[in-house]
Parts: structure tokens; C-alpha cells; sequence
């Protein structure tokens, strides 16, 4: 590629790379805001702001956030929520996607099509929330793993996956006498790590990043994952009692409780941030084979 | 005789015709079997609750059940659309929605336009890498984050108190509560949303640029008339089903969001509905409330979707 600029055109270039290093760091200040505030000390942060001395810094904020209970256990069950869903998801999905992909399932466009209706059309919060609650699912971990576990947009991404597998792959085992659990157990399961891996990563982030399902599904708080711990601490201010010790004045907790919020957040976003770089590369295919349908 | 024959004939059909469905589900259950729990469980969380939502048509007692409670016809509706806060309540969903879409909908085109000039691979990758990071940081640390970067004594007003003496107090007042909202929004988004523009870029025939480049055209004019009708096909796409949404706006982040004082401008419908909902415990209504959203939602998606169409040459979603 030759393609001259002209002196007009390399004003726009240098424009254009301004811009986009202006966007960069629009992005990326406010994190890296976040995360040296995390470790400065209180009362620094609150009366001076950032420092870049190394005296002014502390691990306080983490020391109190690592240590309250509600934290802990609001990771675990992220934990366990997230995996549980997404392994439910991926199972429904990829099993879904398997039949729709095949020509010989008889009616399959009317299947889409109600698959599709549910993708602008519901039934709305409330109606959603009285069948949970007639199911018995209220105050259960089934709650916030069952209703959204089937996704119209998770299923159009595997069925098209499917849909590039080479045909003769299960005609030929077909030959063999295989039956068709056999195929697609044996055959088709292992060419589809790729599209697995995908619909893994995106129900996992989802259920790990969300509050509402959690919120009015379950009351106890023992059940609640991390982002309903982390709401009570990052906006409604209620920074648990136990955290700080009951002697310390009011200032003093105010100055603590800023800290623990940019610890709380640097702790709980850090799990993704570190590992979406080595995935990005399934994200982006995610996104690509949805937008082809 | 003859007429008995042709019973006979019939007959025979039947009965081959039963036997080849039975023959076809013998031969391809494991299809069905397959398809069974995705369509189990959307008939009974997606299409279930479209059955319950009977109730906005009904005073509906929890001890009648949704079957037994008297049926109102479209009170709750009434009630709704005459209730002194719908216009308020109504307008806010729209102009969120409306003006998120007019300010976020071309961001991502320009980041996909811009980064596709960037000559050498590895500075683009990294800028992308950096670009969609904060798709992945979950709303409520979003919203914390706003809560701490804009309180009275928080960094931007820091920066303000430069040029202003009173601290602004963005989070509480019901005039900037959309601006914060939308802003954040093309933070969060605008970069992961650029992904499909980026790799329709990518597609572009470098022979293209180059015949255009000898043939005298600058650097904005390949853009205007090469790099924009590539991704154009996608942009209606993208904006139809951004417009079909216009009322299923996000229910998270402005609940999140909602001060005691910003509810002026910040009460939107699906904030409204948990509020009256399950919160108040006015269920029919609430439901009431709901499913007039969704219809809204539906006509818009229909109505825009067949002005794209229109405008764009017969392209649309459906």
C-alpha cells in the first residue's frame, strides 16, 4: 500500500490521532484514578488528594474491605452463581442451537419465531416476579440461575455456529451406524470448544456484574453475590459497622469509608479487567457472529 | 365396489402418513430432546409471565389468585395514563432514551472510523484493549464511581472549584441527572459497541483506497465515500434495534442513579413499575404500567424499523 498523503491529509491524521488519544485517556483516567486512591491514606485523599509519595500511601482500605465478612461471602457466591449460570446457559444454548442448526428438525422457523418474540416482548416485572414466587423459587439460589439461563441471543450464536459445521461430518459418522447422540457427543461436541468458550465467557460476566435479578429475588442477605454488597457500600453508604471500629469519630469514618469504596471497587473489577485481554479475542468473536445471525 | 376401493385407498394414506411421522420422530428425537429445555424454559419464564400479565386487566387479590380476581377491564390503564405523573414519568423515559440514542449512536461509527486510520496493528490492538475495558466494570461500580467522582467533595468538583466557589451538587439535581446518565453510558459503551464497525472496516480492499488515492481523492473524501457505505448496512441495523428499545431503557443504572432529589427528571417507567410494583405492592397496576411499556416499545420498534426501510433502500431488520 502506497497511498500518498497530501498535506490536507496529514493534518487530519495528526487530528485523528489526538482524538483517539484523547478517548484513551478519557477511558483510562478515572480507573487510574481509582486505583491510586485505593492505596493513598485517608486523611491524605481527603485533604489533599492524590500523592505520589510513597509516605502518603496505605493498605487500609483494603486491610478493612478484605476483612468484612459480607465481602467474602458476596465473592463466593458470585462465584458459584456465575459458574452455575453460565454452565446452565451454555448446556441450554449449545443443545438448542445443535437442533436448530439441523434441517431435518421439522417446524424449525416456528421455533425461531418464538424464540424471537421473547427478544422484544415480555411479560414485564411483575408477572415475571409472582411466577418465581409460585414456583417456590423465592429466597433460593435457583432464582437468580433459572429464568435467565435461556437467551434468544445466546441461542442464535450457536445455532450459527452449527450451522458452519460441515454437514458431511455428521452424515459420515451417520454411515458408520453412529447414533445421533453419538454424533453430536463424539463429532460435534469437540469441534465446538470455540463457541462454548464464548457463550461461557458472556453469561459468566453478566451474571457476575449484575444486581437486579439478586435484588428482588433474594432477601437474605447470606444468599446476596457481590454486586448487592458492593451497592450497600458504594451507594447507599452503608459501610458495615465492623469495618470500622466503634471508637473512631465521625470524621474518621467518613475518611475510611471513601477508601474502602476505591478499594471495594479495585477488588471487585480487578478479576475482569486482568482477564478479559487474554479473551478478547472470543468477546469480539461473540459479538461478530451475533450481529451476522 | 369401486367406492370401496377408494375408502380402502384412503385409508392406506392414513395410515402410512401415521406411520411416517412416527417413523420421523423415531428417527430424529434426539433433535427434539435436544431442543426441549430451551423450550421449556422459555415457555415457562417467558411465555408465563405473558400469561400473568392478564393481571393488569384485573383488581387482583393474592388470595383470589390471577384466575379468580375480578376482572376491570382497562381501569389499571386508566388510571395510569390519568394519573398526575404519567406525562412527567412518560417524558423522562423517552428523552433518556431518545437523547442516549441521538449522542451514542454515532460515537461508536467515529472510534471505528478513527481507529481504522491507525496504520500499525499493534497501537490499534492496544488502543481497542484499552477502548473496551470499561464493558466489562458492572453498573453498580459505575454508578458508585459517578457517586464519588461528582459528590461536593469529589475530583471534578475539585477541578471546578477553580472557577466556581459553591461545590455543584451534579448528583442531586434533577437537571443534570441525563447528562450524567448518557455520558457515562458512551463511556461504558461507546467503545465495546465499536467492535462490529471496526471489523466491517477491516473488510474494506485496500485496492480501493489505493485507485481512489491516485484518482486524486483525499483522505476524507475515501472516508465519505468508501469507509461510510461499507458499514452502513450495519449502522440500520444498529439503530433500529437501538430505536425498538427506546422504552425497555435500562432499568440498573437509573435506579442506581436515583437521589431523593433528581427524581424529578430521574423516575422512568421500569423504575416506576418496581417502585408501585414490588415495592408498594400494587401488583395489577404495576403490570398495567409494564405492559403499556412493552406495546409502546413494540410500535416503535415496527414504526422505525419501516421508516429505515424506507431510507435505506428496501434494508431493514425484518
Amino acid at each position: 500500500m502506497f497511498i500518498k498523503h497530501s498535506r490536507l491529509d496529514r493534518f487530519i491524521l495528526a487530528l485523528n490521532s489526538t482524538f483517539l488519544i484523547l478517548a484513551v485517556l478519557m477511558v483510562v483516567l478515572p480507573l487510574i484514578y481509582v486505583v491510586i486512591a485505593s492505596f493513598m491514606d485517608p486523611s491524605v485523599l481527603l485533604n489533599h488528594g492524590l500523592s505520589f509519595n510513597i509516605s502518603d500511601w496505605s493498605l487500609e482500605g483494603y486491610k478493612k474491605i478484605l476483612s468484612n465478612p459480607a465481602m467474602i461471602r458476596g465473592f463466593g457466591n458470585a462465584v458459584f452463581y456465575a459458574s452455575a449460570f453460565a454452565i446452565l446457559t451454555v448446556m441450554v444454548s449449545i443443545c438448542a442451537g445443535y437442533a436448530l442448526s439441523d434441517e431435518r428438525l421439522k417446524g424449525r422457523s416456528f421455533f425461531m419465531t418464538l424464540f424471537l418474540i421473547t427478544m422484544f416482548f415480555g411479560g414485564g416485572l411483575v408477572p415475571t416476579y409472582l411466577l418465581v414466587k409460585n414456583l417456590g423459587l423465592l429466597n433460593t439460589v435457583w432464582a437468580v440461575i433459572i429464568p435467565g439461563a435461556v437467551n434468544i441471543w445466546n441461542i442464535i450464536l450457536s445455532r450459527t455456529f452449527f450451522k458452519g459445521v460441515p454437514k458431511e461430518l455428521r452424515e459420515a459418522a451417520n454411515v458408520d451406524g453412529a447414533s445421533e447422540m453419538k454424533i453430536f457427543l463424539s463429532v460435534v461436541l469437540p469441534l465446538s470448544k470455540p463457541i462454548i468458550f464464548v457463550l461461557a465467557l458472556y453469561a459468566f460476566v453478566g451474571q457476575w456484574n449484575s444486581y437486579f435479578d439478586a435484588m428482588i429475588y433474594l432477601d437474605n442477605p447470606s444468599l446476596h453475590p457481590l454486586q448487592l454488597v458492593l451497592r450497600s457500600i458504594l451507594i447507599q453508604n452503608q459501610v458495615d459497622p465492623s469495618m470500622i471500629s466503634d471508637q473512631l469519630a465521625m470524621a474518621e469514618m467518613k475518611k475510611l469509608s471513601e477508601i474502602i469504596k476505591y478499594a471495594a471497587i479495585v477488588v471487585s473489577s480487578l478479576p475482569l479487567l486482568i482477564m478479559y485481554p487474554f479473551f478478547q479475542k472470543y468477546f469480539e468473536k461473540g459479538v461478530m457472529v451475533g450481529s451476522l445471525k | 365396489m369401486q367406492n370401496s376401493v377408494q375408502v380402502d385407498y384412503r385409508k392406506k394414506t392414513v395410515i402410512r402418513q401415521k406411520s411416517n411421522t412416527f417413523e420421523y420422530l423415531k428417527k430424529h428425537y434426539f433433535l427434539y430432546l435436544m431442543l426441549a429445555p430451551a423450550l421449556i424454559l422459555t415457555l415457562i419464564f417467558k411465555y408465563g409471565p405473558m400469561y400473568g400479565a392478564i393481571i393488569a386487566f384485573k383488581d387482583f387479590s393474592p388470595i383470589k389468585g390471577i384466575m379468580g380476581s375480578e376482572w376491570v377491564g382497562l381501569h389499571n390503564f386508566e388510571k395510569f395514563l390519568s394519573s398526575p405523573n404519567f406525562t412527567d414519568i412518560f417524558m423522562n423515559t423517552l428523552k433518556l432514551s431518545l437523547f442516549g440514542l441521538i449522542l451514542g449512536f454515532p460515537v461508536p461509527i467515529l472510534l471505528a472510523l478513527m481507529l481504522n486510520q491507525v496504520r500499525r496493528a499493534g497501537v490499534k490492538k492496544n488502543i481497542q484493549l484499552l477502548l473496551y475495558a470499561p464493558n466489562f466494570i458492572s453498573v453498580v461500580v459505575v454508578v458508585g464511581m459517578l457517586f464519588i467522582f461528582l459528590s461536593p467533595t469529589g475530583p471534578i468538583n475539585q477541578l471546578f472549584s477553580l472557577f466556581t466557589n459553591e461545590p455543584i451538587m451534579f448528583m442531586s439535581r434533577p437537571e443534570y441527572f441525563r447528562w450524567i446518565y448518557i455520558l457515562s453510558d458512551i463511556w461504558t459503551g461507546a467503545g465495546w459497541a465499536s467492535i462490529i464497525y471496526v471489523a466491517a472496516l477491516a473488510n474494506v480492499d485496500p485496492e480501493l483506497h489505493n485507485a481512489a488515492n491516485l484518482d486524486g481523492a483525499n483522505l476524507l473524501q475515501r472516508i465519505r465515500h468508501i469507509d461510510l457505505p461499507t458499514i452502513r448496512p450495519i449502522m440500520a441495523i444498529v439503530f433500529i434495534l437501538a430505536a425498538g428499545n427506546i422504552m425497555s431503557i435500562g432499568f440498573e443504572k437509573a435506579y442506581l442513579m436515583q437521589t431523593a432529589t433528581n427524581l424529578p427528571t430521574a423516575e422512568i417507567i421500569p423504575t416506576y413499575v418496581y417502585k408501585i410494583g414490588l415495592q408498594a405492592g400494587d401488583y395489577a397496576y404495576s403490570s398495567a404500567v409494564g405492559l403499556f411499556n412493552s406495546v409502546i416499545n413494540v410500535i416503535l420498534l415496527v414504526t422505525v424499523n419501516f421508516i429505515v426501510k424506507k431510507l435505506n433502500e428496501g434494508e431493514g431488520l425484518y
